[in-house]
């Protein structure tokens, strides 16, 4: 039997030295290959040396389901061509709501392996063009479709089953989970690409306005508190789940340049390093160790942990997967942020927030700024560049010596997670 | 007669499940049980397994009330006006599996504890694809 290396390390630095966010939000007029086009637009234009984007050596995609949401499969080809890249190599990855998660290893991993030098990762979803139960049942298609979708699951099923669990054994309420909400609302109001740049306060004149327009009765609501616990406004999903637990369903993409770390100051001023990643995946809820923490989140934080060489207590800032509410609470202990119970406290003391102690998700994070599901795991990564590079504007970190930051990307509940350290280059 | 030499496939779990037997796998290296009938044992990966009959009691652990249905549950009646309830339930004698919980009141939630007593119930088998069904003991 031979010996197989336990600590794994990347062979070669990498280093993203550019970052392109497409606006997220509803929009009827663009297609898949149009709002990806979006996002690496984003990246020349920011780009402080003129990129030429024939630099580019290879690519690697997330995209969970074109071929369902809009009937176009092949997004590497496709896409490679649409942004006049032919015949660099493109290829899509598929892992659920992880899948542009995956697509940043996969590119950090062809950077590592020495083949490559620049390559373009990224990840993008049109949800919109298909009425909302057939988004439903798409996305309850990352769950085991022969063994939780036959029992009546849907995918806020499962989640909230996680939080009935976190409930029950340590005490979180539905007003641990309406902070996360209104923290990462908050956020997302100060972020301009965000589906929800606006403030709760905004959305519910919006209501009002709505009403007005269509004669019927006006609601009032004194705060966003009030608006939140309005079952009318706020109606339960699945229960103990309601619809401000749950990340909307968006348009969107993103994209990150990834490359070997000796080029990266040829790019830019402003390098971060990829320290640490790692991958897991996790069995279905039923079959899970435990209802309210997901295996694969625990395994691929301890891999890029021991690969970065850091311990989670020196993290200063953190994009995590809040698909739900809940899902933010448990990714904060599973990534040991936080002990298990004590979560749901440190965002109701406020110590998540954007000026807190250890600022989580603060793009708005799925919740706010929208959860085109393939594109959230190079979304997240662009928000942690743009927070250490110092160019995240309304919403920087305040934070001095901010220097060390993760990300966490899911698939499913717990099925696939991929967790990647961050370093200020 | 119990046919115990079916394949080890989610088609013959289903079949026994509409034969009203709630079936999956022991292994015969290490004795770890599972619902679902994979060929390989989770646990130590023998390839030796063999059916086993569950009693189909067990105790309810998390649970949802599902207020926005998928396709197919619309399609068997359910709605906003009428949700229901989805859970995990751990079987007395280990596994846990997922099963759509019946006999329970979906518009109180509250009075739905964890760690209800349940039993396997076929007694209401939908003919649109089968379900693992429990109502509470």
């Amino acid at each position: 039997m031979v010996e197989l290396r336990r600590n794994r390390r990347l062979a070669k630095g990498v280093s993203i030295a550019g970052v392109g966010i497409a606006q997220f939000g509803a929009f009827p007029a663009k297609t898949t290959r149009d709002i990806f086009s979006e996002a690496v637009q984003d990246l020349l234009n920011r780009s402080e040396y003129g990129l030429n984007i024939s630099d580019i050596q290879c690519g690697y995609i997330g995209n969970f389901s074109a071929d369902r949401f809009e009937g176009q499969a092949h997004l590497g080809s496709i896409l490679s061509d649409w942004i006049g890249l032919t015949p660099t190599p493109f290829t899509r990855v598929e892992n659920g709501c992880a899948s542009s998660g995956s697509a940043l290893r996969e590119g950090v991993m062809a950077i590592a392996s020495g083949l490559y030098d620049i390559v373009l990762v990224g990840g993008v979803e049109k949800m919109t063009s298909v009425p909302t139960m057939e988004a439903t049942d798409n996305l309850a298609s990352v769950a085991d479709s022969l063994y939780e979708v036959p029992a009546g699951f849907t995918f806020p099923g499962i989640y909230a089953s996680v939080a009935k669990a976190h409930m029950d054994r340590y005490e979180t309420n539905l007003e641990h989970l309406m902070k996360v909400s209104i923290k990462n609302h908050h956020n997302g109001s100060l972020n301009p690409k965000a589906q929800f740049n606006m403030p709760l306060e905004e959305l519910m004149q919006q209501r009002i306005d709505w009403a007005k327009e269509r004669s019927a009765e006006i609601p009032h609501w004194n705060d966003a508190n009030e608006f939140l616990n309005d079952l009318m406004a706020n109606p339960w999903i699945a229960w103990p789940l309601r619809l401000f637990d749950c990340a909307p369903i968006t348009d969107g993409a993103a994209c990150a340049l990834l490359v070997s770390s000796d080029l990266s100051r040829h790019f830019t001023d402003t390098p971060v390093n990829i320290i640490g990643i790692g991958q897991a995946t996790g069995r279905p809820l039923h079959d899970a160790e435990d209802l309210t923490s997901f295996g694969a989140t625990r395994s691929a934080s301890k891999e890029a942990y021991d690969m970065a060489g850091i311990n989670p207590n020196q993290i200063q800032l953190a994009e995590v997967h809040d698909c739900f509410t809940i899902a933010e609470i448990i990714a904060m202990e599973d990534l040991g942020l936080f002990t298990p119970g004590d979560a749901s406290r440190a965002v109701d003391d406020g110590r998540t927030s954007l000026n807190g102690e250890l600022p989580i998700n603060t793009s708005g994070g799925l919740k706010a700024k929208g959860h085109p599901v393939g594109a959230s795991g190079v979304a997240q990564a662009a928000e942690v560049f743009l927070q250490l590079s110092g160019k995240a504007e309304l919403r920087q970190v305040q934070q001095k010596g901010l220097n060390l930051a993760l990300s966490q990307s899911v698939g499913g509940a717990g099925g696939t997670s991929v967790v990647t350290i961050y370093e200020r280059g | 007669m119990l046919d115990l030499n079916k394949s080890f496939s989610s088609a013959s779990f289903y079949e026994y499940l509409i034969n009203e037997m709630l079936m999956g796998t022991r292994c015969n290296n290490c004795g770890d049980l599972s619902i679902r009938p994979r060929p390989i044992c989770f646990k130590c990966h023998s390839q030796v397994l063999e059916w086993v009959q569950f009693s189909g009691f067990g105790s309810l652990s998390t649970f949802t009330i599902i207020a926005i249905p998928p396709t197919i549950m619309v399609n068997r009646g359910f709605s906003r006006d009428n949700t229901y309830c989805s859970g995990i339930v751990t079987l007395e004698e280990g596994p846990r599996v997922s099963g759509f919980i019946s006999g329970v009141d979906c518009n109180n939630p509250d009075t739905i504890e964890i760690g209800l007593s349940v039993k396997v119930d076929f007694s209401n088998m939908w003919e649109d694809l089968p379900t693992v069904m429990f109502v509470p003991r």
